[in-house]
């Protein structure tokens, strides 16, 4: 990877070490740029998987802030917390059983009327989400506003972790995003005909086919269905 | 919070001056297969034989494979046969599942589905349960759902988006079976993005037909969620930070008969014995193969490669790679990560220096990057502030085509990534140039995942599904179509698992005998003690610790 680490250095503090670091690297870099080698806490490296979220404070600043390692740049002086593990434990959902209403949720989550709607979860959220309208859209009964406001959620748990009325956030999230898939989302009708089609073997005979011609037969059958946007004759299927 | 340097932003200008021109101008013609053959011929890294070498030892002797996968393949191993004691069981189940991905977890799944017990299961995996390349998948899953589409379509586009060197027996599997996918996700609570009732259809690059099923940008978080909860609830077993370091084979028949796990926190390692074991280990980005940067997850080793090889398994099309038209190319800290196809599907322009566009976007993937890449070594590129070279994605212009707010609500993770590095996507263009994305060959498996010596000849009690096997994209794969694999495949090793775990009757022996031969012929070909594998997890600590570390046993 051919880029070089020529330009200004800044001094990051990790357990209280400091370190220098080359400016413009994300944490996650930066500490292994600094000798660290991940085993917990590093995961898709692209900000999907919810694996690295850090604490860190800026100098001057009383704020605690919240990030993703692998997202969040670097910067002159800060202070930094690796969270790798949150501990919340999921309830085991059997699909059979699971109802679309509030009162399923809150039956596996009791701790969500616990919410004294502080905030606290939504400035904690990397995402920039705001679980706290999500957990008071469920007290409400609205799931579906729930499941919406949390579709961007990454697992992370940095909001449990500052809740002071301890919901498993992520958990609940994703119940109730099962929930609105299993109950709210309109059925496709095409789908149900190609699968019905496929299981008839519509497609066999005409599949078999083409799994058996050598490359330059198929490579002509293609070329001539680029140009004409139709497919050839003998694979016309009733 | 950077943004573009000022001299970034002059050029810059040059994409703004030229945008309303290309928003009237008809689009670049799609290429002839003839000129998408020369076009990769000359450009792709594919085609230099600098990077590649044949095989010196094991069973696919004298193929050629990129040199890195290679040296992979002619490593030492980790232990030593003698080394063990084998005599003590720590897991003694039926299936054995090493990987946690979207393939790992449908095979999971399906094996409960078919009759085998769930605490007669046991997941291992490096790091986290997901963690994985499918979760940070974006740009959807191809099935031909449409009723203007059919599975003869998909077939067609997916041969010839591969130079038709598939293997046409595994395509008929995943265009016939890709649309049960969709539905078996959706009976789980997978929300696919709708419009009506009926779904979102995204293009797709090689695609004719829009065909991509998608969750906005985040498709494969909402797929894994989905999975991860699913598959818990059903109580199999699950051990993270476990990967496996070896596999165990059977000292009468050779067969797999389970592996050895390696703790990462503990440095203990554990005897796994199954009676079946499903290899869904992935693939290979954070090798970095001719220094490309990747859009893979951290774990992304190619293990299930060097471990199947080991024991007997067949191998095709290692001598090709994929790399992803558009991964970042700037700024530093988000180097190698994906743009998503969907920016192209929404109507993102590729443009050189000069703000013209050079290519039809939704061309097979090899067939962009090339283009990408041949801009870049005639000139026609923008170099980076470190000195990478790029093109430009006009990313402003999918607000022009469809409405302020489209990236927003369409491409929120993108969005919300370069907003992270003081880049709005919606007033500023990206810089883009390939980036190391999939391993499209892998480890030979017939229809069934059984993993097949080069003689077609299976090693009994081994299956594989997903990036690790090979045959299914040929020599190139088209968006959508991974994730159609893993599932489609994740199921059928699934069931066969099942089947071949009611045939199993008495429990298999383990040994570490297959590695005998191979320690051999390392010292004969006097192959570096240095060069071991599987590698697990890359190492990117920086040059200066490097060369001052010693390690002691504390």
């Amino acid at each position: 990877m051919s880029s070089s680490h020529e330009g200004r250095f800044v001094t990051i503090y990790f357990n209280d070490e400091a370190f220098k670091v080359p400016e413009g690297l994300t944490v996650m870099k930066a500490l292994e740029y600094a000798g660290i080698r991940f085993t917990h806490g590093s995961g898709c490296r692209g900000g999907f998987c919810g694996a690295c979220p850090i604490l860190y404070r800026l100098p001057g600043d009383y704020k605690f802030r919240v990030g993703l390692a692998c997202q969040t740049a670097v910067v002159d002086n800060m202070r930094i917390s690796l969270i790798p593990y949150v501990p919340v434990v999921p309830p085991k959902i059997k699909r059979s059983d699971v109802k679309p209403s509030p009162g399923y949720v809150i039956a596996l989550f009791p701790e969500l009327t616990r919410c004294v709607s502080c905030n606290a979860c939504s400035k904690a959220c990397p995402q920039g989400l705001s679980p706290m309208d999500a957990v008071q859209a469920i007290l409400r009964g609205d799931l579906i506003k729930a499941a919406t406001l949390t579709f961007d959620c990454i697992s992370c748990g940095l909001c449990s972790l500052r809740c002071p009325a301890e919901i498993r956030h992520y958990l609940v999230f994703r119940v109730v995003g099962r929930i609105v898939g299993l109950f709210y989302t309109p059925k496709v009708k095409t789908i149900e005909h190609r699968i019905k089609e496929i299981k008839e073997g519509k497609y066999s005979k005409a599949l078999e086919t083409l799994a058996s011609m050598k490359p330059d037969e198929l490579r002509k059958i293609y070329d001539s269905y680029l140009k004409s946007g139709r497919l050839p004759e003998f694979l016309e299927v009733k | 919070m950077s943004g573009y340097p000022p001299e970034l932003r002059k050029l810059i200008k040059r994409v703004e001056e030229t945008r309303r021109d290309r928003i009237k101008a008809p689009p670049p013609r799609r290429l002839t297969l003839d000129e998408r053959d020369s076009l990769v011929k000359a450009w792709h890294p594919d085609y230099k034989p600098e990077l590649k070498r044949p095989l010196r030892m094991g069973p696919c002797k004298g193929m050629v494979v990129y040199s890195a996968i290679a040296d992979l393949l002619e490593s030492w191993p980790l232990v030593m046969p003698n080394a063990l004691d084998l005599s003590r069981i720590d897991y003694d189940v039926d299936v054995l599942i090493i990987g946690s991905g979207g393939a790992g977890l449908a095979a999971a799944w399906w094996a409960v589905e078919s009759g085998v017990a769930p605490d007669r299961i046991l997941v291992a995996t490096k790091l986290r349960i997901g963690d994985s390349n499918t979760i940070k998948y974006q740009s959807g899953t191809q099935a031909a759902t449409a009723s203007d589409d059919s599975p003869l379509i998909h077939f067609l586009d997916t041969m010839a988006g591969a130079h038709f060197t598939n293997n046409p027996r595994l395509v008929k599997v995943l265009v016939e079976e890709a649309p049960m996918i969709i539905k078996w996700l959706e009976e789980l609570g997978v929300r696919w993005d709708r419009a009506g009732d009926d779904y979102v259809r995204v293009a797709g690059g090689g695609a004719t037909k829009n065909r991509l099923h998608c969750c906005g940008d985040y498709t494969g978080l909402e797929v894994m969620r989905v999975l991860k909860d699913e598959v818990y609830s059903l109580g199999v077993q699950f051990l993270e930070f476990h990967p496996a370091i070896e596999l165990l084979t059977d000292p009468e028949n050779g067969g797999v008969s389970g592996a050895i796990l390696y703790n990462l926190d503990t440095r203990e390692y554990k005897i796994v014995r199954s009676k079946v074991t499903i290899l869904a280990t992935g693939g290979i980005g954070r090798l970095h193969i001719a220094e490309f940067p990747t859009t893979n997850h951290y774990g992304a080793t190619g293990d299930g490669l060097v471990l199947a090889y080991r024991v007997g398994a067949g191998l095709v099309d290692l001598d090709t790679l994929q790399y992803h038209p558009t991964g970042v190319a700037w700024p530093e800290a988000i180097l190698g990560e994906l743009i998503p196809e969907k920016t192209r599907s929404l109507g993102a322009q590729l443009l050189n220096i000069f703000g013209n566009r050079f290519i039809y976007e939704l061309e097979p993937r090899d067939v962009v990057a090339s283009a990408e890449i041949r801009e870049c070594a005639e000139g026609r590129g923008i170099i980076t502030p470190t000195g990478m070279c790029g093109v430009w994605l006009d990313t402003p212009l999918i607000e022009e085509l469809r409405g302020p707010g489209t990236i927003k609500r369409e491409l929120p993770a993108l969005y919300r990534m370069f907003l992270r590095h003081g880049i709005d996507i919606t007033v500023e263009p990206i810089l883009t140039y390939p980036t190391l994305h999939y391993q499209n060959g892998g480890v030979l498996i017939d229809e069934w995942t059984h993993v097949l010596r080069p003689t077609g000849e299976p090693i009994m009690g081994l299956l594989a599904a997903g990036e690790v096997t090979g045959g299914i994209h040929g020599k190139n794969r088209l968006a959508g179509n991974s994730t159609a694999d893993i599932f489609v495949f994740g199921r059928r090793a699934g069931i066969a698992a099942a089947e071949l775990v009611k045939k199993t009757v008495e429990p298999p022996r383990i040994s570490l005998n297959h590695l005998k031969p191979i320690i051999e012929e390392l010292s004969k070909l006097e192959v570096p003690i240095s060069r071991r594998a599987p590698i697990l997890l890359p190492d990117y600590r920086g040059k200066a610790v490097l060369t001052r570390i010693i390690n002691i046993n504390l």
